[in-house]
């Protein structure tokens, strides 16, 4: 059975470029620009093992005069609602300052809420909807109804049961509940406990701990590695430990919000860079070395590249064989947070350094989380001896912050195990194998429907392009009645014109259930009108073929 | 008329030509000069912006050959106070596991014993089940479980405020919860004794922070006269500026409560609000354990903001804030630890909400608490070269050097040694850890007694007097 995969690779390989080939010649030229075909005409050159094909097509310009459209009567209505709200012609729902502190300086801006009131209010319903069981591939949602147009929700009782789940990142499905799977996490459970009640430089250092973090770096293949309690504050805790003053910090435009934290709180110089975009990290990268410092002239102590493996709100794969060559001829460091890549991309689920066939030394530091692909619950830092030492005595988490509670370091322990096949079985790698066809499968027929989506063909996040603001609440609700569960993203998590849906695809997904979505999204697609994609849909029609032949195997 | 003109202007060219042939030499170099002179002026930069460095790209090329980064991190050297961890076997209970020495547990903050209770695990394990262990996703994306609603309404309904919200990290929760509310140009009033997490929320939201001696209101009423003065000078700007006061409850360095009704005076006198960190003070103070608004019997509504974490007393993972709506529902667009991080462990929930069951039905636990502590205070006085530092009531107490013998490396020394000691006779103590060259104020080195109520009368009186026989043998 090797052999057949390896023809399929060989076939995907052709295809790819006849896509390619096929975006440069004619459909690029004909209908606007796309992002990725320009890219990847740039750089699919030698760095590249294999073709790294990502899509950001653009809207045809109609699409965007109307989004901002939806935004302007929004906008208006909103400004009618508050001349309304403030002559008491209508109820006023938002709650109200203590009447005893009514003449304190007012604690939020007028204008600040502005958007939340008047717009994010309207399809409020499409978040944070509870969930009453595992998140797993179908999940049982609690219905709620709004009496006051979302203002407040009701619970009815009612149950949802078994929405296909396309919001959680449980990309190699660990979020279970078989009780042979969870059963040395039953048992850890029972010896432990939950709580810690201390920090991992007091007394809050377990063996438990210890067996993880040398887990974590076999599986890595680094030296040694740290874990925490949480994956934001992993980022947010610990850069600031690494950088100070008179460092430089060269940031992805679309890094995690706990990467910007963290940045913000070490005190160094940020710039930033455009998304994925060498030109510019290459640009500032010797801009910083040759006129050093700004004002002072010193040169800076040292420039660290912060990027991540998988872009959550754009599904693009950073591109990091060449910021890996970028860095090394200009001496700078680079810290890759594997938030949403570690586990979900690579042949044996080892994250995008693996995806690219890199060593994992080629990374200073290598930073992931562990509630995504292993289920669980905080986040690991790995690389150098000296590095996770220094962590060791340095970072803020270490010292602040209650470690890692033991039932769930099992979950990982027990995950990553199953990953490196140390359970004796190669289910493990069954799962990434099947990630890795639902994503491709997932991610091609949205394609062949005409949807716009970004992204690379390999990463399980799927974002599909929705635009305009008045259809983010109704795909949401729509899908919802269809009994899927999607995450919409608009403005400010999105550019404003950019609002999306996210998919994230996972292997714990049957064939029956992504056919079940694809079906409701074509049929959605029809009725919202958002088939956008002007890629000719028969342009490519041995596709189909090719996908049947790889998902039987 | 138009051919005139034309003859006219004609004429006065010939005219021009004329004179130019008739002037002398000296006049059309001056001239010229003149004209040249404009044309440079025209061309060249009047001033200088900076000095212009046109490197070549060779230049270039050879600063960027030569610079030398520091090292991503600089060698810890292998005798670090901080690097050999103590690493221990087993749950961290009354009884603990400390490098392979079995020892009462006097440093975990497990003060109620909740840690390996039956119940709270049975709970766990219950939830276990049903959710599995991870959320898989933030709040706001399929990651709020029915647990975390019943734990908010949980932990509002106990600490009796309208609304709670609940954090996966308890340092995150007032880390993020600063940020949310206050902003660049807000200004913030801070005791210089508040915990790293404070200073980390100060220092992301960007404020102005005016920091007041530890628990000194004239120093704070100082403080806040002076900004009423500016005020007055500015009040346009005064109008927006949003002004808090971030205290702690029973703080962690030191051990002692904040005077919390002269706060709210100064609250009401100056119109600033009071955010109020628990962590400590948070089932542990009051008859019922709910804190330090309790302890001085406050209407819990004076305080605007209340965040504890759920890591000491709940013997659970994560913190939660709460108050009225109106404040506390601000969070979940603009918590920044809440918003984007993926929510608490369903199991940890529940652990939480069994705890504070407990804590519901044996409201006497904090009385029993409370006198363990007092014991321990009282025998712990008048140790030859250490000095107690803390309330009798605090479940976590600090020893500190009574004279420091010179450097702050040499203290700690001196006091692992003492915490050696006790460790070897079987009572776990650490010493508090600090990041030196963050912490705004670095506290003094001590030694942090913890108690709890697992621990029997006897065991108390032990561990005193260990530390003293350890005192006696290290510092003498």
């Amino acid at each position: 059975m090797a052999n057949p995969s390896a023809v399929c690779n060989g076939h995907l390989h052709h295809h790819h470029q006849k896509q390619n080939n096929l975006l440069k010649s004619g459909i690029y030229k004909k209908n606007g620009i796309t992002k990725g075909a320009k890219k990847n005409g740039v750089s699919n050159g030698t760095v590249y093992k294999k073709k790294f094909v990502e899509h950001f097509e653009q809207a045809p310009m109609y699409v965007a005069v109307l989004t901002f459209l939806g935004f302007g009567v929004g906008t208006i209505f909103g400004y009618l609602r508050d001349f309304m709200r403030a002559w008491g012609l209508e109820k006023r729902n938002i709650a109200a300052e203590r009447e005893q502190q009514k003449d304190f300086v007012p604690l939020y801006q007028d204008f600040e809420n502005f958007y939340t009131r008047n717009l994010y209010m309207r399809i409020r319903d499409n978040w944070n909807r509870p969930i009453c069981s595992v998140p797993g591939p179908q999940f049982d949602l609690m219905e709620r109804v709004t009496d006051d147009y979302n203002w407040t929700f009701r619970f009815t009782g009612r149950i949802i049961k078994n929405v296909i789940n396309m919001g959680s990142y449980n990309y190699l499905g660990f979020a279970e509940t078989d009780v042979n799977a969870l059963k040395t996490v039953t048992i850890e459970l029972q010896k432990y406990g939950t709580g810690i009640c201390s920090t991992r430089q007091e007394m809050g250092t377990l063996d438990k701990h210890v067996e993880l973090e040398k887990l974590v770096a076999t599986f890595l293949g680094v030296e040694d590695a740290m874990v925490f309690g949480m994956g934001f504050a992993t980022n947010s805790m610990n850069i600031p430990a690494l950088v100070g003053k008179g460092c430089l910090i060269l940031s992805d435009e679309l890094n995690h919000t706990s990467l910007v934290l963290g940045a913000r709180l070490s005190g160094a110089t940020i710039r930033i860079f455009k998304h994925n975009n060498m030109q510019s990290l290459e640009t500032l990268l010797r801009d910083a070395i040759i006129y050093g410092q700004p004002r002072s002239r010193r040169a800076w102590r040292k420039i660290i590249i912060l990027v991540e493996g998988i872009y959550s709100m754009e599904g693009s794969i950073v591109r990091l064989p060449e910021i890996v060559s970028l860095k090394k001829k200009y001496k700078a460091y680079l810290y890759l947070d594997e938030a949403h890549s570690i586990g979900a991309v690579g042949a044996t689920g080892r994250g995008v350094v693996e995806y690219f066939g890199m060593s994992p030394d080629d990374v200073d530091v290598l930073m992931g989380t562990f509630t995504k692909s292993f289920g669980a619950a905080g986040g690991y830092i790995a690389g150098k001896k000296d590095l996770v030492d220094f962590l060791r005595t340095h970072s803020h988490s270490a010292v602040y912050a209650t470690s890692m509670c033991p039932p769930v370091a099992e979950q990982i322990i027990r995950a990553m195990k199953c990953l490196m096949g140390l359970d004796g079985t190669t289910q493990g790698l069954q799962r990434v194998r099947q990630l890795g066809k639902n994503t491709r499968y997932f991610r091609r027929r949205l394609h062949e429907m005409g949807f716009i989506i970004y992204g690379n063909d390999d990463s399980p996040v799927v974002p599909l392009l929705l635009y305009m603001p008045g259809k983010i609440g109704a795909f949401a609700r729509r899908m919802l009645e269809k009994n899927i569960g999607v995450v919409v993203v608009g403005f400010p998590a999105t550019p404003i014109t950019e609002s999306r849906a996210r998919f994230c695809v996972s292997a714990a997904h049957t064939r029956e259930m992504l056919d079940t979505v694809l079906n409701a999204l074509d049929e959605l697609g029809d009725f919202l009108h958002l088939k956008y994609s002007r890629y000719s849909k028969s342009s490519h029609p041995e596709l189909y073929e090719e996908t049947r032949l790889e998902l039987e195997d | 008329m138009a051919a005139a003109a034309g003859m006219g202007q004609q004429w006065v060219l010939v005219e021009m030509v004329q004179a130019f042939y008739e002037a002398p030499a000296y006049h059309l170099i001056l001239e010229g000069i003149l004209i040249l002179w404009i044309i440079r002026l025209l061309f060249s930069k009047t001033y200088k912006l900076q000095e212009r460095s046109d490197l070549t790209p060779k230049e270039k090329e050879e600063l960027i050959e030569e610079w030398q980064p520091e090292p991503l991190v600089p060698p810890v050297p292998e005798d670090h106070p901080a690097l050999n961890y103590n690493i221990v076997s087993g749950p961290p209970t009354h009884i603990i596991t400390v490098n392979g020495k079995e020892c009462i547990n006097f440093a975990s903050f497990n003060f109620l014993g909740l840690l390996d209770n039956e119940k709270v695990k049975s709970a766990a394990q219950a939830s276990l089940k049903k959710y599995g262990v991870g959320t898989c996703g933030p709040r706001g994306f399929y990651g709020t479980f029915d647990v975390h609603l019943e734990l908010e309404e949980r932990l509002a309904k106990f600490m009796r405020t309208e609304e709670a919200i609940i954090y996966s990290y308890g340092f995150a929760t007032i880390a993020s919860a600063i940020p949310a509310y206050s902003k660049r140009g807000d200004i913030v009033f801070v005791d210089e004794a508040a915990c790293f997490a404070i200073q980390k929320g100060l220092q992301a939201s960007r404020s102005n922070i005016k920091l007041f001696k530890h628990n000194d209101m004239a120093d704070l009423e100082r403080l806040l006269k002076e900004q009423e003065t500016e005020d007055q000078k500015n009040p346009r700007k005064a109008r927006v500026t949003r002004r808090f006061i971030v205290v702690e409850g029973l703080y962690m360095n030191t051990g002692d409560v904040c005077p919390l009704p002269e706060l709210i005076k100064l609250k009401y006198k100056y119109k600033v609000r009071i955010f109020l960190e628990e962590s400590l003070s948070f089932g542990v103070l009051g008859e019922h354990g709910r804190g330090i608004t309790e302890h001085f019997g406050i209407n819990i509504d004076d305080i605007d903001l209340i965040s504890a974490n759920m890591e000491n007393s709940l013997a659970s993972i994560g913190g939660f804030c709460c108050g009225r709506s109106f404040i506390i529902d601000h969070q979940r667009l603009s918590g920044q630890g809440y918003c984007f991080s993926a929510s608490l462990p369903p199991l940890l929930a529940a652990a939480a909400i069994e705890a504070l069951n407990i804590m519901e039905d044996n409201p006497d636990i904090f009385q029993i608490l409370r006198a363990k502590c007092e014991r321990i205070h009282k025998a712990l006085q008048g140790i030859s070269g250490l000095k107690v530092v803390g309330e009798s009531f605090s479940p976590a107490l600090h020893l500190q050097l009574e004279e420091s013998c010179g450097s702050r490396e040499n203290d700690v020394k001196l006091l692992k040694r003492v915490v050696d000691y006790c460790m070897n006779s079987g009572i776990a103590l650490t010493q508090a850890r600090y990041l030196e060259k963050e912490e705004k104020c670095l506290p003094s080195p001590s030694i942090r007694v913890v108690v709890t109520v697992e621990q029997t009368e006897q065991e108390l009186d032990k561990a005193a007097l260990l530390l003293k026989e350890a005192a006696r043998s290290v510092l003498n």
